[in-house]
């Protein structure tokens, strides 16, 4: 599904990413953990080809393409999707509006016809339903007055919708509460399925305990040290990230 | 006509000359005091010329351009354009009248004033001169102003193809009224550009309520000049919205003066969309003068190529508890420029003044420029006022999160620029025009993607 192999990324004139190999299968939930600094959001940045994050070095293959020439949205018609660390508002763009212009812009680029209004609405509230997304939430403009757990929500509600065959969670479990983070884990969850593999990015071990993944690496100074089962998370959470340094240099 | 080539850097001589030629045909040529009144504001504007730069007012919009074409007064054009069709805005059956005019000419067989309530006066100048001459006598007195205000002087002395508008005290029309002013399809002899010189007359009585939609438009790439002066009053609890949409031809030049008056309880609310003319110029002069008035002043300016857009305030606050909000939104591509001087006067006495005024500017180029100018004056206690003026980029973050979604840049680019005109727009309360308007930034979207490619 996914393969890094000796990924280097700068950004502006630092390096940040110095070698990272990375292998997802098909179905399989990956989670990356790493203290601040170490990489984790330029990582995702870089999958997602944002500007400014400029590959110095090795390949990225998605699906067996290079994912690297790739815009960002032909990336997410490919099936990459990017959840965000920090969803942008978007003020003066109602969120039905914008996820309607999402996916069918996706959907154009995969080949499949577009939804009109009707259809596209009995879509939305079927999947807005299962995630618990009020409809005035679908009227607002884009997470504009949304409370953190609801700009996360909006963000599953966008995957579920997009169908994506990889799905890069960014430090999904910042700024929620308990509560709210099981709501968008089991969001989530409810998402796994044998075709559509997940990179879950995150500083904690917290969002593993909802997110369980089949394995986890640790990625410090730029490059993937140490992989294991999700037993890993658990050892990283008690000795904490210190105990690596000496393996990332 | 040849002589009027080699106008001097203030246009002066060749005013004059062409007034000569003019003054016979001009609306009122038999009618002494308007004979009065336009030689008066003629020797105004003899004695200071257009503006220029050196005028504080005028620092960043020049009219050198102007002074150098050999404009002729388009009363003394030979043949109308008929065959044009003139773009209109709102439905016919969704308007209380429309006045057409093609090249400053009435053109009465696309003009009809169907559901207009009795009692209105709505007429084009020369008609109102032979059927309320004292009314509009009355109106261009009450006002005069011509001193040191040398284009409002100029629009005196010319004063041709306008408009009167008065709704009695208490009547409401429903419907707005619609004012579609095509130019820039004839020249007059010997090919030169016309110089049209429009007076706007609305006045709205005591409690009566009126919307007035003016449609400045030019198909086109011919040189003309049209120098608009709008004379509003709002009576005490009446009120007015006014529409402007500003869709001038790419080398027309463009300046209204705007003067409105707005009483107690009046509500003025006035919004200009300025898409059109090489150079363009809204030169607003609002007094407050009644308690409790309040005034809406907003706008969008969507700019690209070398085009120039000024848009030029003054809003008196001279009694208390008086309202505005001003909000302005504009969208400046390629080397064109876009200029905004908004002055907020609070005058001594005019306490629990209420007074709000932006102006925010998206630069999609490297070339786009603004000068934003936003001044409160206040010689007041407790009042509430606030101004701001900001200049920025589409949103980086915003436009990556579209695209990582699958909207392509084109349409992310769009869809913020949508967005970001959207709370001006939303002060249009006319659902038919802020639809026709939002239509309106897409079409110019869509010019702008052409143009690039």
């Amino acid at each position: 599904m996914l393969e890094i192999r000796n990924l280097h990324a700068r950004v502006q004139d630092a390096e940040i990413l110095k070698g990272l190999d990375l292998s997802i299968g098909p179905g399989e939930v990956h989670a990356v953990m790493g203290p601040n600094g170490s990489g984790k959001s330029t990582l995702s940045y870089v999958l997602a080809g944002r500007d400014g994050y400029e590959v110095t070095e090795g390949t990225v293959r998605f699906r067996g393409r290079d994912l690297l020439e790739l815009d960002p949205e032909e990336r997410a018609g490919e099936g990459v999707f990017l959840a965000f660390q920090y969803p942008v508002e978007i003020p003066g763009v109602a969120n039905t509006t914008f996820l309607r212009e999402s996916l069918n812009a996706v959907r154009r680029y995969r080949g499949e016809p577009e939804l009109d209004a009707i259809k596209f609405l009995k879509v939305l509230r079927e999947r807005a339903r299962k995630l618990g997304v009020a409809d005035d939430m679908l009227k607002r403009a884009i997470n504009v007055g949304f409370s953190g757990g609801e700009k996360k929500r909006n963000e599953v509600l966008q995957m579920a919708l997009l169908e994506p065959a990889l799905a890069v969670l960014d430090e999904t479990d910042s700024g929620l509460d308990v509560d709210a983070l099981r709501t968008v884990a089991d969001g989530v969850n409810a998402l796994r399925s044998p075709d559509r593999s997940m990179l879950v990015i995150t500083h904690y071990q917290r969002l593993l305990h909802y997110i369980v993944p089949d394995v986890v690496h640790v990625l410090m100074g730029g490059r993937i040290i140490r992989s294991g089962g999700a037993e890993l998370a658990l050892e990283v959470e008690e000795k904490g990230y210190g105990t690596y340094v000496g393996e990332a240099a | 006509m040849n002589s009027m080539i080699g106008a001097t850097a203030t246009g002066v001589p060749s005013w004059l000359r062409s007034h000569e030629d003019a003054q016979a045909r001009l609306p009122g040529a038999d009618r002494p005091w308007l004979c009065e009144r336009r030689a008066e504001a003629l020797a105004a504007f003899a004695a200071s010329g257009l503006p220029t730069r050196r005028n504080e007012a005028w620092k960043y919009t020049d009219l050198k351009a102007l002074g150098s074409v050999p404009l002729m007064p388009a009363v003394t054009m030979p043949e109308p354009a008929t065959a044009c069709p003139v773009p209109t805005v709102l439905a016919d059956d969704d308007v209380a009248a429309r006045l057409v005019f093609v090249d400053g000419r009435v053109r009465p067989d696309l003009s009809h004033s169907r559901d207009l309530p009795a009692g209105v006066v709505f007429a084009d100048l020369t008609a109102g001169l032979s059927r309320h001459e004292a009314l509009l006598e009355h109106c261009l007195g009450h006002r005069n102003g011509i001193t040191g205000r040398s284009l409002l002087a100029l629009n005196t002395a010319f004063m041709d193809g306008g408009f009167m508008l008065r709704v009695p005290r208490g009547v409401r029309i429903a419907k707005p009224i619609e004012i579609d002013r095509l130019s820039g399809q004839a020249r007059g002899s010997d090919g030169a550009p016309l110089a049209h010189h429009p007076r706007i007359i609305v006045w709205i009585e005591d409690g009566a309520e009126a919307t007035v939609l003016e449609n400045w438009a030019g198909g086109g790439d011919a040189v003309y000049f049209n120098n608009a002066v709008a004379d509003v009053w709002v009576g005490n609890a009446a009120r007015l919205r006014h529409y402007r949409l500003q869709d001038e031809g790419a080398a027309a030049f463009h300046v209204t003066t705007l003067r409105a008056e707005v009483g107690r309880d009046g509500d003025y609310e006035t919004f200009s969309f300025s898409t059109g003319a090489r150079l363009s110029r809204l030169d607003a002069d609002i007094g407050l003068a009644g308690t409790g008035a309040h005034v809406g002043f907003g706008g969008v300016f969507m700019m690209r190529g070398r085009q120039h857009c000024d848009t030029t305030s003054v809003i008196d606050h001279h009694v208390p508890h008086t309202a505005c909000r001003e909000v302005f939104k504009g969208v400046i591509d390629g080397n064109a420029r876009g200029v905004f001087q908004g002055r907020l006067v609070v005058h001594p006495g005019a306490d629990k003044t209420d007074g709000q005024q932006s102006c925010r500017t998206l630069l999609l180029s490297d070339g786009a420029e603004i000068d934003a100018k936003p001044e409160l004056e206040i010689y007041a206690d407790d009042v509430k006022c606030s101004h701001g003026a900001t200049a920025g980029q589409l949103d980086d973050n915003a436009l990556f999160f579209l695209r990582a979604r699958g909207i392509d840049e084109r349409t992310a680019r769009r869809l913020l620029i949508e967005a970001f005109l959207a709370d001006a727009l939303d002060q249009i309360s006319l659902p038919a025009l802020r639809t026709r308007l939002t239509e309106r930034v897409e079409e110019w979207m869509r010019d702008r993607r052409e143009e690039h490619e």
